[in-house]
């Protein structure tokens, strides 16, 4: 091994460069060490102590901090990744750039969060932190960034290395807090929701046993309700979205069904490691190659040490320690490993001939080690076992050595895997090999300038791709309105079409809703039992209709009426047969007939004068129309502006009340009624011969005297009608024939409320008390199929016993004082009835014995609507805007939440969901386990209680002179059929199901009935 | 040196007790030791920071290198400390405008923690010249009081008192009294005032946290009585 100093580069002494180490770290050196870090921990702490308002502090502490480290690391991260190294010394840099970057935005925004409204959704707060201090946050951020901007134009190295980490910690930071600690923030705030609600349990439901009911018990009911609530509707929901989606959403929810995009990353991620792995210079690829070199046959043995894959340092190097190299050390095998970085050390083995090539050193590469990182050093020797402190190493200048070598020798020579290494040209001339070594740094150090323009270029392109595509994002998928409470769509304009969350309107339907006209005045009461539908209006006229095909059966008009002229138009031809009431001969009117009840001046209750002695006689009419009078002296104006209230605010005690009637006629449907006794009367068929025949047949109806009293409620289950009058009197009628079979009035306060189920009355009265009655036949019934429909086989149909004898109704129990001000609602399922009241509380009471068996109390307001079903599953709506979930078995609240901005109107419950309507026209829909709200429809004015259930995903609203149909479990609209001519028809306030699927809305004064079938035809 | 860091939410933690059975005036002369406390402990750490820069002229003797200034370095600065903490409080009440600019302790630790990298920036960081170097701790001392001061009467303050302190310590030096490790006096000199600065501003901070504590203790108090 021959070594020639190069004839143009000379050995110059004072180009020795020594490099003194310090001491071992000591305690002078640590204590301001110390001070920094104690000084970090107490601004963390101080920070962190803000954090208040939330369910875990320590948490959400230690996601603030882990915001900002993570930040930091990937500040590190970022800058290596694009070739800084750092010379800063991480420890003591570390504190200053915490304290640089902070807590404080993280503070801000959950301050500002924790103080939005805790009764929204929690997204919705999340949104109004998020945009309330949206600008404060922007504004110190980019304070921020301009002040480390002009600390990077200070020009000083470790400066302008520190700003560096700081930006970039200062962007990543930001991009933390708003895609992380947001989620954390949110994940905490839920958490402590769902412990507020465990916290304000009573004591008494300390049961565990709360939830766990309540699940069984709803996988109970579907299977129990399923077979009774025979709906030829099935929705298959799948299909069923895939014809009514709009398509962009029908992209998004194929992209979320499928996770592509979730797959996608992890794909990506997982190649990316692969790569990352495999081209590492300390990675797979070259400790593949190591173990290749080592195995294969080295060329020659004089070769001298094989070049080491960079990195790879040889666990046991022949030469074991030296702490100053040598000043001829010939060989120096470990600077190798750093192939463009130490060039100067390079010492070419395999030296043959003594030819000189032209190989030129310029002054900028004795400087070349300056750019090694200041731990290179240490960490160098620290292979070696030898530490540095307190010693020095001496740089020695570069000695230039020529070498000669024939091509052959060179190519023999080279390592197998240099014909791939970049600064090996494997043609080149052995000169040409060095020289282009040589030449490496000076190159890189040009293009690495270019490069780092280009990325700068390139990150401020992606930056702006990525605002762009964040700002599409938002654009396409959240509503113009969002993170505004009350969300969803915007109020509907007269004459627009309905329409979703996404402005997306389905198209009209064609069918044309069978309308039931009969009444005179605006409709306030209905009560059905599927087969018949019974409808009261503010006239105090009853009809009866066959649900099925729209007839009216019977009509009662208000009992004392005069009888008076009307113009003949008045009924429809559709309504082929029809008994006829005549109410002017019974007894004088009594105008003042209710108790004061809250919304309605009142005149003193008056008794009847007649008991139930039915004294009139009612002549049967056939085609020919006979009228209902209207009555002149009768209270219109005081039910108009009872009602009118209703109308603009929504509330109205009546449809409370109807709405009680409502669920409870789908309720009762399979019980057995009793069919009071009509002598000589045929049973009423369905077609139209058998209703010839039996309105030539029908004997002469019966009416009741004058009550004095307006209806306040109705049931109707079978053919029998309950009525109960404000004056407090109880009448049951017979649906068909019209005839009062019996009544009661031993209490003169009004009844309020009415429960028809299993030969049992309950009757909440306007004192707040109940009165438990019993309907009691006389002789043995003879159960007769009640118009034979072939589609309600399997359910129980409510067969009606059609016996000679009388029905008497007994008053069997009474609570004198359930309540301590009038019973607001009242609904009985599963043995239990319950009540809700004015006095902000709920009884539970046992129907076979009327015992009470709990009082509920948590609303902070009267309570106005309650659902029960028979799952045991209590939902009860106040004026608070609250809506509680109840487990009647334990009489504990399951949950609690605030709806709606002012009362709740109604309430209806699935298996999975939970439906209310408020007086602010939302319809809300929550699920029923969670409490958390799913989505919202925005109801026209004053249609915000009408809403019913058809099957467990379906829902039916009613608008300005529609009904629109809703798919529950996404909340997409489905149809919107019209229901009259005009567009500027009345709203539909009710919406009554019956048990065929068709809906009776009371349209003004006129019902229409719409076959839901034919909504899913039009889907199909 | 830890004790009179642990000081600092000393009294707050006792505040109650000591405030409910003592006087304004015990409070203040308890914000006294406090800010005296954090001034000499400032003192020592500091210059410790400084002797690191030549950290290698010196010997490895720990004790000797703390204490190789003079004995009466940290209490002046320990003096001069409470006497700026006092005084910033006290302006701001004379002056009828009460510090609403950021006033918590987090906020404090903070500028705390940016007083020391300055210092730490001035002891470790290579500048190319003294003039690069002021003009940067001028910046940075600036951007200080901006970021967590910006009243104009504590900006007054700190350039009073950096300008006061700056002549202090020339006079010593000129009489000999006192000298600098490192014999580069203009060096010296040229990051003097911004340092003094700094550190007025950040004593300042401190001691209107401890005023502002002070201010909504006694309300309390008297309310309590």
């Amino acid at each position: 091994m021959l070594l020639h100093p190069s004839p143009n580069c000379s050995l110059r002494a004072e180009n020795l460069v020594h490099v003194h180490f310090k001491e071992e770290i000591g305690i002078a050196e640590l204590i301001p060490l110390v001070t920094t870090y104690i000084i970090l921990f107490a601004y963390i702490y101080f920070s962190t102590r803000k954090i208040d308002m939330v369910k875990s502090k320590w948490g959400l502490a230690l996601a603030a901090v882990v915001t900002v480290l993570s930040s930091l690391l990937m500040s590190v991260g970022l800058c290596t990744l694009f070739g800084l190294t750092p010379t800063l010394n991480g420890g003591e840099i570390f504190p200053y750039l915490v304290v640089v970057i902070g807590l404080e935005n993280v503070l801000v925004l959950t301050k500002s969060v924790v103080s939005t409204p805790v009764d929204l959704e929690v997204k919705l707060r999340i949104a109004q932190g998020l945009s309330s201090e949206s600008w404060s946050i922007m504004k110190n951020m980019a304070t921020e960034l301009g002040i480390i901007l002009i600390g990077y134009f200070t020009l000083v190295p470790a400066i302008q290395e520190f700003c560096l980490f700081a930006v970039v910690g200062l962007v990543s930071d930001f991009f933390l807090q708003m895609l992380f600690f947001t989620t954390v923030l949110s994940i905490d705030i839920r958490r402590m929701e769902l412990a507020d609600l465990n916290k304000r349990l009573p004591p008494e439901s300390c049961l565990p046993s709360a939830k766990p009911v309540g699940r069984p018990a709803r996988y109970e009911r579907q299977l129990a309700v399923r077979p009774s609530m025979p709906h030829t509707i099935t929705l298959q929901p799948s299909s069923f979205r895939n014809l009514r989606l709009p398509k962009r959403l029908r992209v998004i929810y194929f992209l979320a069904r499928t996770r592509l995009a979730q797959r996608l990353i992890m794909a990506g991620t997982v190649v990316w490691i692969g790569i990352l792995v495999y081209t590492d210079p300390a990675g797979l690829r070259t400790y593949l190659a190591a173990q290749v070199t080592e195995q294969s046959p080295l060329g020659e043995g004089s070769l001298g040490p094989m070049p080491v894959p960079s990195g790879v340092l040889p666990a046991s190097h022949p030469d074991p320690a030296f702490s100053i190299f040598p000043p001829d050390a010939p060989k120096l095998p470990e600077n190798q490993t750093l192939p463009g970085e130490l060039p100067e050390h390079a010492v070419p083995e395999g030296v043959h001939d003594s030819r000189a090539p032209e190989v030129t050193w310029g002054p900028e590469d004795e400087e070349l080690w300056r750019k090694l990182s200041f731990r290179h050093w240490p960490t160098l020797f620290n292979y070696y076992n030898i530490t540095l402190a307190k010693r020095y190493i001496s740089l020695l200048p570069v000695i230039p050595v020529t070498l000669r070598l024939n091509p052959r020798e060179a190519l023999e020579g080279r390592h197998p895997q240099d014909g791939r290494s970049a600064w090996a040209p494997p043609e080149s001339l052995p000169a040409g090999l060095w020289e282009a070594a040589s030449k490496g740094p000076g190159g890189t150090q040009a293009h690495g300038d270019i490069t780092l323009y280009k990325v700068a270029a390139l990150g401020l392109a992606a930056g702006i791709v990525l605002v762009l595509l964040l700002l599409c994002l938002y654009r396409v998928l959240c509503p113009r309105n969002y993170g505004q409470p009350g969300g969803g769509p915007g109020r509907r304009r007269r004459g627009e079409l309905p329409c979703d969350d996404y402005g997306y309107a389905p198209p009209e339907t064609e069918i044309v809703p069978l309308v039931l006209r009969g009444h005179l005045m605006d409709i306030e009461c209905l009560a059905s039992d599927g087969m018949l539908l019974v409808s009261c209006c503010l006239a105090g006229q009853v009809c009866v209709w066959d649900a099925q095909t729209g007839d009216c059966l019977t009509r009662i008009p208000r009992p004392g009426s005069r009888r008076d002229s009307c113009g003949g138009g008045a009924f429809e031809t559709q309504e082929n047969w029809e008994r006829l009431s005549d109410g002017g001969k019974t007894s004088p009117e009594e105008p003042g007939d209710s108790p004061p009840l809250r919304h309605r001046p009142r005149g003193p209750a008056q008794p009847s004068l007649f008991g139930d002695q039915p004294d009139l006689t009612c002549l049967i009419d056939t085609n020919f129309s006979v009228q209902l009078p209207p009555e002149p002296t009768q209270p219109e104006p005081r039910h108009r502006t009872g009602c009118g209230r209703s109308r603009d605010s929504g509330y109205d005690f009546s449809r409370l009340v109807q709405r009680v009637y409502q669920e409870e006629g789908l309720a009762a449907a399979q019980v057995p009624a009793l069919r009071p006794p009509s002598p000589g009367s045929p049973l009423p068929q369905a077609s139209q011969e058998e209703g010839a025949e039996l309105e030539k047949g029908s004997p002469p109806l019966a009416w009741a005297p004058n009550t004095a009293g307006s209806i306040w409620s109705l049931e109707l289950q079978g053919n029998l009608i309950v009525v109960g009058r404000s004056s407090g009197r109880l009448e049951v009628w017979d649906a068909i024939e019209g005839m009062l079979c019996c009544s009661n009035e031993e209490v003169s306060s009004g009844i309020t409320a009415l429960v028809f189920l299993d030969r049992r009355i309950v009757a909440a009265r306007l004192n707040g008390s109940l009165d438990f009655f019993s309907l009691e036949t006389h002789t043995s019934l003879s159960p007769l199929q009640f118009r034979g429909t072939p589609g309600r086989g399997s359910s129980p149909s409510s067969s009606v016993y059609s016996s000679s004898n009388t029905v008497a109704c007994h008053l069997t129990h009474t609570v004198p004082c359930a309540h301590q001000k009038p019973i607001t609602a009242l609904r009985a399922a599963a043995g239990r009835l319950v009540t809700g009241s004015q006095d902000h509380t709920l009884r539970v009471f046992r129907l076979e014995d009327s015992c009470c068996l709990f009082t509920l109390q948590g609303h902070s307001g009267a309570i106005t609507t309650v659902y029960i079903d028979q799952t045991m599953v209590l939902a009860s709506g106040g004026q608070d805007g609250a809506i509680c979930l109840w487990d009647v078995l334990t009489g504990s609240r399951v949950s609690h939440t605030f709806a709606h901005r002012g009362d709740v109107t109604s309430l209806t419950c699935t298996t999975s969901c939970v439906i209310s309507s408020g007086l602010d026209d939302l319809i809300n829909i929550w699920d029923r386990s969670t409490g958390i709200k799913l989505y919202s429809i925005q109801q026209d004015l004053g249609c915000g209680a009408s809403l019913g259930v058809i099957s467990d995903n379906l829902l039916v609203t009613g608008g300005q002179g529609c009904v629109s149909f809703w798919d529950l479990n996404y909340g997409d609209l489905l149809q919107t059929v019209y229901l009259g001519k005009n567009s500027e028809a009345q709203p539909a306030r009710q919406i009554l199901v019956l048990d065929n699927a068709a809906i009776v809305c009371n349209f003004g004064s006129e019902l229409s009935l719409v076959y839901v079938p034919s909504v899913l035809e039009k889907l199909d | 040196m830890a004790e009179g860091k642990t000081e600092s939410p000393g009294p707050k933690k006792r505040g109650p007790y000591i405030s409910s059975i003592t006087s304004q005036s015990v409070n203040v002369v308890i914000r006294g030791v406090v800010l005296f406390f954090i001034g000499v402990f400032l003192a020592l750490v500091l210059n410790l920071l400084q002797i690191q820069r030549n950290v290698t002229l010196f010997p490895p003797d720990v004790v000797t290198s703390i204490f190789s200034s003079a004995w009466w370095v940290p209490p002046c600065c320990g003096t001069a400390s409470a006497v700026i903490g006092l005084l910033y409080p006290c302006i701001d009440r004379h002056l009828g405008e009460p510090h609403k600019f950021k006033r918590e302790w987090s906020s404090v630790m903070r500028c705390v923690a940016v007083f020391v990298g300055i210092n730490h920036a001035s002891a470790k960081v290579d500048f190319d010249n003294n003039f690069q170097f002021s003009l940067t701790l001028a910046a940075l001392s600036v951007g200080l009081w901006w970021t967590f001061d910006r009243s104009r009467s504590g900006f007054g303050l700190g350039v009073g008192i950096a300008f006061l302190a700056t002549v202090v310590t020339q006079l010593l030096v000129y009489n000999g009294v006192y000298q600098y490790t490192s014999p580069d006096f203009l060096y010296v000199r040229s990051w003097l005032p911004c340092i003094f600065f700094a550190g007025g501003i950040t004593m300042g901070n401190i001691g209107r946290q401890l005023a502002m504590y002070e201010c909504k203790v006694i309300p309390e108090k008297s309310h309590q009585e």
